[in-house]
């Protein structure tokens, strides 16, 4: 039986997300296939034909999949999946995963693992409830497994030294029920937030959207990305993809430096598996300052500019 | 237009939750219940559809014990017109809660679904996708702005890289992001008018719906505890341990 990853992509190259959830993978068997679905993609298909581990690539190509919605994506898995053999599918626990994943397993009459955080073996996962102040070890009793991936648990596959073979398989009918229509999508140089290996993060404290340039300054510094919490998304401050938090990204940084974050168990949600934790607020009792590895109580005013300064000493 | 919005009664989303010693599950005794965050933005939403014309009727819908009547009365506060309950005492997972909610809309035949995007219980978020398969409608989940016009709702939807908005045709299911509202507060003479509003009783068993649980649970542990509460003086000292000690600037 095989295992099939559903690749998150943009047709030129593979998403990050998508060499986490092989490894994953690779932890459930040996004949991994990779579904990229898209349309003119043989970048990427080719990128993941170069992952060691992978077996197979399955390439679904069509005018209707080049940006696809959750329908039309599910429609191309279920028709790989019903004309192979497959005991697993992963999605990562991306917004793109986490839109089609379900609509897959409801199809299949299966229940979907969602965010696992390890594979205890072929039936058995680890997954974050509450939150992630509670982990549940739960099996499944279904012939398939429809699985999403949180991706700071998995160490990322290599991206060269594999040579899968590249099956056309022809795509099935357009579903025109959905249409995506329009897209606000930030562009930044800046590493993308869930695989930067430095955040810097902002919240309430920020007072304001220009406040932010504080930040980018020190981001600048460290080569950071830039993260935020509830509080400044909702104030407008920066736009809702710089959520951190239970319901918003999921990192694990090597350094996550919270500034004027309160440090809500919603937002701990997002960023306490974080290797090492900086907090900057001017509130002693902030509940940041209780999982801080280093915490400096103070106007993040003054302390952002002086550290600023002192990296760049 | 009929609007059809489901509900849950979880732990409140303030309560600090213990894990069992035993590790059988989470310590439920004497904890505050509540709606589930993102139903209420739910409820909300259908509310002022509603109040703008667009919905004629909001049904409310929970699947469990019957202590989420609790939960529907507070949804009918809030403004829905009708309550549905479908009162089990199994744990319900999501597959069989959309399969639940399947068979309720085959009678209702709403125009729209509203849900929650995720549960903060068990942050699955599946039930609003995996429902909207079984009917075979389209769905547009993690709603920041839901507009309903010509038989279509144009949805702005919350991604990894920012926004998107798609066009669905009704009926269909949208699941609700945090952005999309704030949700109002029942007021005491709505509490009080929602006790004589209707809250009809069904069973699974009476839906035809097989609700056994698919994934069992074999155990529930804590997180590592994080040691926090380190504290530095100033931002030289901070630097020079990020530094030399934890050694992750480079």
């Amino acid at each position: 039986m095989s295992i099939l990853v559903i690749a998150e992509h943009d047709n030129a190259s593979l998403k990050a997300a998508t060499l986490n959830t092989v490894t994953a993978s690779c932890r459930l068997g040996e004949d991994v296939h990779v579904l990229v679905a898209g349309n003119g993609q043989d970048a990427a298909a080719g990128a993941a034909a170069s992952i060691p581990g992978v077996a197979k690539v399955l390439r679904v190509d069509a005018p209707h999949l080049r940006q696809p919605t959750a329908e039309n994506l599910a429609a191309a898995a279920l028709a790989v999946i019903a004309a192979g053999n497959y005991s697993h599918v992963l999605a990562p626990a991306t917004s793109f995963g986490k839109n089609v994943a379900p609509r897959i397993a409801a199809r299949l009459d299966v229940a979907q693992i969602s965010d696992i955080t390890a594979v205890e073996s072929a039936d058995t996962f680890v997954r974050p409830i509450y939150a992630g102040n509670a982990f549940a070890t739960v099996r499944s009793s279904d012939p398939v497994k429809v699985i999403t991936v949180r991706t700071t648990a998995f160490e990322p596959a290599a991206a060269t030294g594999g040579n899968a073979a590249i099956e056309n398989v022809p795509p099935p009918a357009e579903v025109s029920t959905s249409k995506v229509i329009g897209q606000e999508l930030t562009k930044s140089e800046r590493p993308e937030l869930t695989s930067a290996r430095i955040i810097v993060s902002g919240g309430r404290g920020m007072a304001s959207g220009d406040n932010f340039k504080m930040l980018e300054a020190l981001a600048d510094k460290l080569n950071a990305a830039i993260g935020a919490s509830r509080a400044a998304v909702d104030a407008g401050y920066v736009p809702n993809d710089y959520q951190v938090g239970q319901t918003g990204k999921i990192v694990a940084p090597d350094l996550y430096v919270a500034v004027g974050i309160s440090g809500a168990i919603q937002h701990l949600a997002g960023m306490k598996d974080s290797k090492v934790i900086v907090a900057i607020n001017k509130d002693p009792e902030a509940p940041i300052f209780q999982i801080a590895d280093y915490g400096l109580v103070g106007d993040l005013f003054e302390i952002i500019p002086a550290l600023t300064a002192e990296l760049s000493s | 237009m009929k609007a059809l919005v489901a509900v849950k009664r979880v732990i409140d989303f303030n309560v600090k939750v213990r894990v069992k010693p035993d590790t059988s599950g989470i310590d439920m005794a004497n904890v505050k219940m509540s709606m589930n965050p993102f139903d209420e933005i739910a409820v909300e939403e259908a509310v002022r559809l509603k109040e703008k014309g667009v919905a004629t009727e909001i049904v409310a819908v929970s699947c469990g014990a019957a202590a989420s009547q609790e939960t529907l009365r507070t949804a009918l506060a809030l403004g829905a017109d009708r309550a549905i309950l479908v009162q089990t005492d199994q744990e319900l997972q999501p597959l069989a809660v959309a399969k639940l909610l399947r068979a309720v809309i085959a009678k209702e035949a709403p125009q729209l679904v509203i849900l929650g995007k995720q549960a903060i219980d068990d942050d699955a978020n599946q039930t609003g996708q995996m429902l909207a398969a079984l009917l075979d409608w389209p769905q547009a989940t993690f709603a920041s702005k839901l507009d309903i016009a010509n038989g279509k709702a144009s949805v702005k939807r919350e991604v990894d890289g920012g926004l998107e908005t798609v066009e669905v045709d009704l009926p269909a299911v949208v699941t609700t992001d945090l952005r999309l509202n704030e949700p109002r507060y029942a007021t005491l003479p709505n509490i009080m008018k929602a006790k004589k509003k209707p809250l009809e009783t069904v069973t699974p068993e009476a839906l035809g719906v097989d609700v056994a649980p698919r994934l069992a649970t074999l155990k529930v542990t804590e997180p590592p505890k994080r040691k926090g509460g380190g504290r530095v003086a100033d931002v030289k000292e901070l630097v020079a341990k990020l530094r030399n000690e934890a050694k992750v600037l480079s």
